[in-house]
């Protein structure tokens, strides 16, 4: 799907407050931790198994019965996919289109939810109601006209004709305006009152104030990107601009189908640096539920 | 002086009230324009041209030459309805929608209570294992999934044949196909929905629930008649949410099964997409339509259900 499809590519993330360790049922009971482990072993097993696979042999994953540790590991399907395929190229364009689609979300809807939030025009509650709509279209509805557009401006297979079409979204819009909303007018008067112009106080004070929410619509719209896949599916027609969910679908439903050892590796190179940053940055990802005021 | 500049010295008095009401437009439409521009090409745009399109026989060979599009009436519809592999993909669609989302409903709520309940050490540790599989790509994940349930490779079936367990072709065979990908779906997106719950866990003040224990009341009735209703609203979101989502699932099936065996996992998004690459634009708007119609339907159904009042 596209990035309109809230669930599952733009998930807002775990709950920021950690105060909540609170016992309800009073004292931890041995039986939720057996459970809870137990569902922790389903959900990140397949993750070890793909990571420990991609350092095997075609052969030893075909073993019955299957091997978990690499017997013998080998780097061989990395190299396979960096030097005989073109896994860098396909890095990146996920990297290019991912970077710019999210400039573009965060600059364009933070003007968007300025003018919504703190000026007036006519007009601006439709608009914005219209907007909000627009989130419940399915990616499906939009993609047949958008791929006659592109085509008609010829930016079928390049860079532009991927990032164009998602460079601003609603969902930007709604989160942007409910955050800037919450910064008091009489900040935004006195700078008014000190003669400062409207683009001066959007991006010297307003800006500057949204730190949070624009590190929780970045990581959102990136990662939305970094994992999007009907689009580039579309418009992406040449090996030279797969970006890498199309070149790993491709590569599992056609040519390298049988190497299973190229796949889990192709995989790991999908997955793992998002999986990174999540480890590392799982503090923000927490933010977008309060923010979107989801309780 | 009335049409002064922005460029006024500190301690005047200007302040947007001072400024022409037109102009105060102005400046705030210079604020919306580059998101409307966008906004109107890229996405209302494309939505009226669906809606319009999906009543025409366009198709790819029209792409460079409109004047060739008819008008088709309801006949796309009319066709969409009539076919049998959309009959199937409407079918299959309910089914994920139908199973799918009280299954990740239920998982996901399992998994928020338990840390709530009493869970203290490794709190951090669960709540980001049990998120990892959400901010994957579907894409790459179902390659692993389908190497996974495979039936040469696979671990599944690797490990149940050292007890001597024969298992089944999890997705080449039809009687098992959807279900290995429904599955596969609610594993992906259950730590979504605990992230959600958990959020929706904490607004619950907690001397309900020790009132309701000194009244006597056991971990089950607790669960029932308090944390159930008031979680109301947050069940709402999460079903609607993931609701939208299952809608429109393709990337697994586009992966795992291609929409097989015997179209037993094809979707209604795959469907589209199938009829896209045949060149059949038109036919295409229309199930899109239908697939829209399909979410409202969903969410509505939500709404009516569990809505709190």
């Amino acid at each position: 799907m596209s990035t309109l499809a809230p669930a599952r590519n733009l998930p807002p993330a775990v709950p920021a407050s950690e105060s909540g360790g609170q016992a309800l049922g009073g004292g931890s009971h041995w039986w939720i931790y057996v459970l809870l482990a137990i569902g922790l072993i389903l959900l990140v097993g397949p993750f070890i198994w793909m990571v420990l696979g991609s350092f095997k042999t075609t052969g030893e994953l075909r073993q019955v019965p299957p091997t978990w540790w690499p017997q013998n590991p080998t780097l061989a399907n990395y190299e396979d996919l960096f030097s005989r395929l073109n896994f860098l190229g396909y890095f990146f364009n996920s990297t290019v289109v991912a970077a710019a689609v999210t400039a573009g979300n965060v600059i364009f809807c933070s003007m968007m939810g300025y003018a919504l939030a703190k000026l007036s025009f006519r007009g601006k509650k439709v608009l914005f109601g219209l907007v909000l709509g627009t989130l419940m279209v399915p990616g499906m509805v939009t993609f047949m006209p958008l791929f006659v557009l592109v085509a008609n401006i010829g930016l079928v297979n390049t860079h532009a004709g991927l990032i164009l079409p998602f460079l601003a979204g609603g969902f930007g819009v709604f989160l942007m305006r409910q955050f800037i909303g919450g910064i008091p007018d009489e900040l935004l008067d006195a700078a008014r009152v000190d003669g400062a112009g409207e683009h001066y106080i959007f991006w010297r004070i307003v800006m500057p104030l949204c730190g949070p929410a624009i590190a929780t619509l970045t990581i959102l719209t990136f990662l939305g990107s970094w994992n999007s896949f009907l689009w580039p599916l579309v418009v992406a027609t040449s090996d030279t601009m797969y970006t890498l969910p199309v070149a790993i679908a491709l590569f599992a439903t056609g040519q390298q189908e049988t190497n299973v050892a190229l796949l889990m590796a192709g995989s790991v190179v999908v997955i793992m640096p998002v999986l990174l940053v999540f480890i590392l940055l799982q503090r923000h990802f927490t933010q977008g539920i309060a923010m979107t005021g989801i309780k | 002086m009335t049409g002064r500049s922005d460029a006024v010295g500190a301690g005047s008095s200007a302040s947007t009230a001072g400024q022409s009401p037109r102009r105060q437009e102005l400046i705030a439409w210079s604020f919306a324009a580059p998101f409307l521009i966008l906004f109107l090409v890229f996405m209302a745009g494309p939505i009226l041209v669906a809606f319009v399109t999906s009543f025409t026989d366009f198709r790819v060979t029209d792409i460079r030459n409109p004047l060739a599009i008819n008008f088709a009436g309801l006949d796309n519809y009319l066709d969409v309805l009539a076919d049998p592999r959309f009959q199937k993909a409407a079918a299959n669609t309910s089914v994920f929608v139908l199973v799918g989302v009280p299954l990740t409903i239920v998982l996901g709520l399992a998994a928020a209570v338990g840390l709530n309940q009493g869970v203290v050490k490794a709190r951090a540790l669960f709540r980001v294992g049990f998120y990892l599989p959400v901010v994957t790509s579907i894409v790459a994940i179902a390659v692993v999934w389908r190497l996974l349930l495979g039936t040469e490779v696979g671990l599944i079936n690797g490990t149940l044949s050292i007890f001597g367990i024969d298992g089944p072709g999890w997705l080449s065979d039809q009687r098992y196909a959807l279900w290995s990908v429904i599955a596969m779906a609610a594993w992906r997106n259950l730590g979504f929905l605990m992230v959600i719950f958990l959020a929706g866990l904490q607004t619950i003040p907690r001397d309900l629930y020790e009132a309701a224990k000194v009244d006597g009341a056991g971990a089950w009735q607790r669960f029932r008649s308090i944390t159930l209703p008031l979680l109301r609203p947050t069940l709402l979101f999460a079903a609607v949410i993931t609701g939208i989502g299952y809608v429109q699932f393709f990337e697994e099936v586009y992966v795992m099964t291609q929409g097989g065996p015997l179209n037993s996992t094809l979707s209604l998004a795959l469907y589209a997409y199938s009829q896209f690459s045949f060149g059949n634009y038109g036919y295409t708007a229309a199930i899109a339509f239908v697939l829209f119609i399909a979410i409202a339907a969903v969410t509505y159904f939500q709404f009516r259900v569990l809505r709190t009042d």
